[in-house]
């Protein structure tokens, strides 16, 4: 997209690439909260990034008229991370599913929240590995049988908010594929947000694991009261697996490294060889 | 009287043997001689054997030496380890109250190195002080030369602790003083006053510092790893001084991650690792390879394999360089033979990834990470910085200094609309316009899966077919245009030699010496092994009756490669103990095949 001023229209995020997800797939929805949060954000196309990693959710990029990068499997949050340090006026959404940032690339997310670099990552759980046919995730519930997991999973179920609460990311929330207006609510604010957004979304996989009915009724709206700034009362609302509350759970304003990195570029100067050589006379 | 003498100083790990060596290298540059240096060291912080070699000439020094003129020994372990390399005729210095060494083909002169710390200077931590003192006693160079790199080097402890300055300096002074007044010097060896010269002294490491920031570096994201760390370290400093930004990453997976995002957003980028790190960076070097993002990779090489000897040289991921990560994935690969080309090359990386949109590695090791040697100043000056070639809204596309005839194919009229725009677009030359994420740029996806010229996802055959080739031919384009080996040595050589990376100056004076004893003798070493100069090697290859490929590793992975693109018979010298080649070593294989 060449012009910047015009008014977008979610219609305008949509590109020529039509997604590959199965009929009934949650992240249909969350493309669509997604599209409406570019809108309204009016997020220049030619200034924001999507970038994901590899699973179904990971074809994102593929379907939004922004740049994208559609990176490896669970690379998706130091690609982003990276492209933020270097560009930090460009807007960088990163997206990817519970295998890609729970499971391969878990071990960025303490990273990316230690470093607090102002990026969005939407994670689309569906508690299941869709692309390779159905097999056990991170999330998924333990005593779930699959192919890879034929006795029954015989590990714990990861708890995705608890984890970012624990690692203190600056702005976690969650959210439900079959409410997209509330989901991209919290797309927008996790986009305006100076910090790591985390925001989990709950999106069923009507193939290899349908969790859609079970959400429909388990899904519980967050306590009107909830203080977002209450980092252990909103700890104690994500212990709650079996009604899981959409919504944002915490916030925090503290400085992200993409702006103190920049803040010491203020003073630069362009490089002299000859002044750098200098030391070595 | 030679102006020449080689140094080694063996001893503990953690008593001062390297940080010794590293001044008296540096006050002998300063004072106007060429320098050159090895050391070999565990890979613990504290104990074990350390070795430091420096080589000091009033001409210009290619290799370490071959034998030691002088051999200081500050335990009985160096002794034992390292009096093998001590020249007939050299001289031996040693406290006796650490060792009595046997009688031999040497000079002994013994210092008490111990006792004049302890008791003369009385703090044992300045013995590397006194060991200096004895050397500039005996061979050069001047006190003076030695007070002011040890005034520069501690004058930020002087301020915490003038103490220790001062016994710094007396112990010099007293060490000097003994040996002028108690040992009767009758060695040969005596570095005389030279002219000073405008030249840098400075190690590889610090070299491919100066030529990432010459080359207009913005992003560094590497994780810690001998011997690449103060690469990192050092551009951490740097980098937000000229506008760059920098990431200590979580992992090496994560440091080349951000390298690639960076670089998506048009910042040039790079990180520094060696083989362990560089392993794990594989998957995103096919990523960057595929989705045509640059990148440059420093691969400080140590001897593996596994975790291997972390403070050791060897020449052993070249293989894995060519062939790092699943599938065809073409990338470039370039090899700095000395710190003058750890500047140069890091330059001619940078371009290369940006230019060939392509990641770049470039394959140092760890006897040139850690190799001082002073450089004539004129080999450190601001170089061609080429661009990624960029394509604009209006349909030009904006190329860089080198990019005459390509791209125009893609013009298309302002008011064409975005969804023509062609960012794998099947060139000529393979390179196919970028663009960069800012206001006007035209959107596009970069993704590792195949993908047609828009970039998006297709796996027809014929499509495939197609990007494969188009991303190969940037390897073609690139042997065309990228500068050609030189040949050293005889036109008329019946011997040849090809080498490549660190052993250059080892072999060229090995080269010299066979030459000047009526070999006809030619090098070829080559400094871009990915694409390879095909028409060179095979003009080299021809004209010379035989070949001898010396190598720092097993199984001869540059001769496996040479005889598998050229079915040449190499005569394989190969050489693994972690230590690189001498120039005496090399003379010796050209002999023998005479």
């Amino acid at each position: 997209m060449a012009q910047t001023t015009v008014t977008l229209t979610p219609k305008d995020y949509k590109s020529e690439v039509k997604p590959t997800w199965c009929p009934g797939c949650g992240d249909f929805g969350v493309l669509n909260a997604i599209y409406n949060s570019m809108a309204n954000l009016k997020l220049p196309p030619d200034q924001t990034v999507v970038v994901s990693g590899i699973g179904c959710s990971s074809r994102l990029p593929h379907f939004v008229q922004t740049f994208g990068i559609h990176s490896l499997h669970g690379r998706a949050l130091p690609m982003a991370q990276g492209l933020k340090m270097a560009r930090p006026e460009l807007t960088v959404v990163a997206v990817g599913g519970d295998g890609d940032l729970f499971s391969i690339g878990a071990g960025h997310l303490i990273h990316a929240a230690l470093r607090n670099i102002d990026i969005t990552v939407v994670v689309m759980d569906n508690e299941t590995y869709g692309l390779t046919k159905g097999q056990t995730s991170p999330t998924s519930p333990t005593g779930h049988t699959t192919k890879s997991t034929p006795y029954g999973l015989l590990a714990s179920q990861f708890n995705p908010i608890a984890t970012a609460l624990s690692l203190n990311v600056s702005f976690v929330a969650r959210g439900f594929s079959s409410k997209p207006k509330d989901l991209a609510a919290l797309i927008e604010q996790g986009v305006q947000h100076h910090g790591f957004s985390f925001i989990h979304v709950l999106s069923p996989c009507p193939t290899f694991y349908n969790t859609m009915d079970v959400w429909k009724t388990t899904v519980t709206p967050m306590p009107a009261d909830h203080d977002t700034h209450n980092r252990f009362k909103a700890l104690e609302l994500s212990m709650e697996m079996e009604k899981p509350y959409v919504g944002l759970f915490y916030e925090e304003q503290r400085t992200t490294m993409d702006q103190a990195a920049h803040q010491l570029v203020q003073q630069a100067k362009e490089f002299d060889i000859n002044k750098h050589m200098a030391r070595y006379a | 009287m030679t102006n020449e003498v080689t140094i080694r100083i063996g001893g503990e790990s953690g008593e001062g043997t390297i940080s010794g060596g590293d001044i008296l290298a540096l006050a002998a540059a300063r004072w106007g001689y060429y320098v050159y240096t090895f050391r070999t060291f565990p890979a613990e912080i504290l104990g074990g054997p350390c070795l430091f070699q420096v080589r000091i000439s009033d001409h210009p020094v290619k290799s370490m030496g071959d034998f030691a003129d002088v051999l200081i020994c500050l335990n009985q372990e160096a002794y034992d380890r390292n009096i093998s390399d001590l020249r007939h005729g050299g001289v031996l210095i040693y406290d006796p109250s650490d060792f009595t060494p046997d009688t031999g083909d040497y000079i002994p002169y013994a210092i008490p190195f111990n006792d004049l710390a302890r008791k003369e200077v009385q703090l044992y931590q300045t013995k590397n002080m006194v060991m200096l003192g004895a050397i500039s006693g005996l061979f050069g160079p001047p006190l003076e030369a030695i007070t002011q790199v040890v005034e520069s080097k501690l004058s930020k402890s002087r301020k915490s602790n003038p103490i220790l300055m001062e016994k710094n300096m007396l112990a010099l002074e007293i060490a000097k003083k003994y040996v002028t007044e108690k040992l009767s010097k009758h060695d040969p060896n005596h570095l005389g006053t030279v002219e000073k010269a405008d030249r840098v002294v400075l190690n590889g490491n610090q070299a491919v510092v100066a030529g990432a920031l010459a080359a207009n570096c913005g992003f560094f994201a590497g994780y810690p790893i001998t011997p690449a760390s103060d690469i990192m370290e050092a551009l951490a400093k740097e980098l937000p001084q000229v506008g760059g930004t920098f990431l200590q990453a979580e992992d090496e997976i994560a440091a080349l991650a951000a390298v690639v995002g960076a670089s998506f957003g048009g910042v040039r980028a790079m990180t520094a690792t060696s083989g362990p790190g560089f392993s794990l960076m594989t998957e995103l070097i096919g990523y960057a390879s595929m989705a045509e993002i640059p990148v440059v990779i420093v691969d400080a090489q140590r001897a593996g394999p596994s975790t291997g000897m972390p403070t050791k040289m060897e020449q052993s991921d070249l293989s894995f360089a060519l062939n790092a990560s699943h599938g065809d994935t073409p990338r470039m690969i370039v090899a700095p033979a000395d710190v003058a080309d750890c500047y140069s090359l890091m330059i001619l990386a940078f371009n290369m990834a940006e230019r060939y949109q392509m990641p770049v590695i470039v394959l140092s090791d760890q006897s040139l990470t850690a190799r001082v040697e002073s450089v004539e100043r004129s080999a450190f000056k601001p170089m061609e910085i080429q661009e990624r070639i960029k394509f604009s809204a209006n349909g030009a596309a904006t190329n860089g200094h080198m990019a005459n005839g390509y791209g125009e194919s893609l013009a298309a009229g302002a008011e064409e609309a975005e969804h023509n725009y062609a960012r794998y677009a099947y060139t000529a030359s393979g390179i196919s316009p970028a663009t960069i994420p800012g206001p006007g740029a035209f959107t596009y996806v970069a993704t590792g899966l195949e993908h047609d010229e828009h970039g998006h996802p297709n796996y027809e055959p014929e499509d495939h077919t197609t990007m494969m080739e188009k991303r190969f031919r940037k390897l073609a384009t690139a042997a065309e245009e990228l500068p050609k080996p030189q040949r050293y040595g005889d036109e008329d050589a019946t011997i040849g030699i090809i080498g490549w990376g660190s052993t250059e100056g080892a072999i060229q004076e090995a080269v010299d010496r066979a030459r000047a004893n009526g070999y006809r003798v030619a090098l070829l070493q080559l400094k871009i092994l990915s694409p390879l100069p095909d028409r060179a090697i095979r003009d080299f290859i021809r004209s010379v009756k035989t070949v001898i490929v010396p190598e720092c590793n097993y199984s001869g992975q540059l001769a496996n490669l040479l005889g598998a693109k050229y079915g040449l018979q190499a005569i394989r010298v190969n050489k693994f103990g972690g230590i690189p080649f001498t120039a005496g070593e090399i003379l010796r294989a050209i002999e023998e095949v005479s």
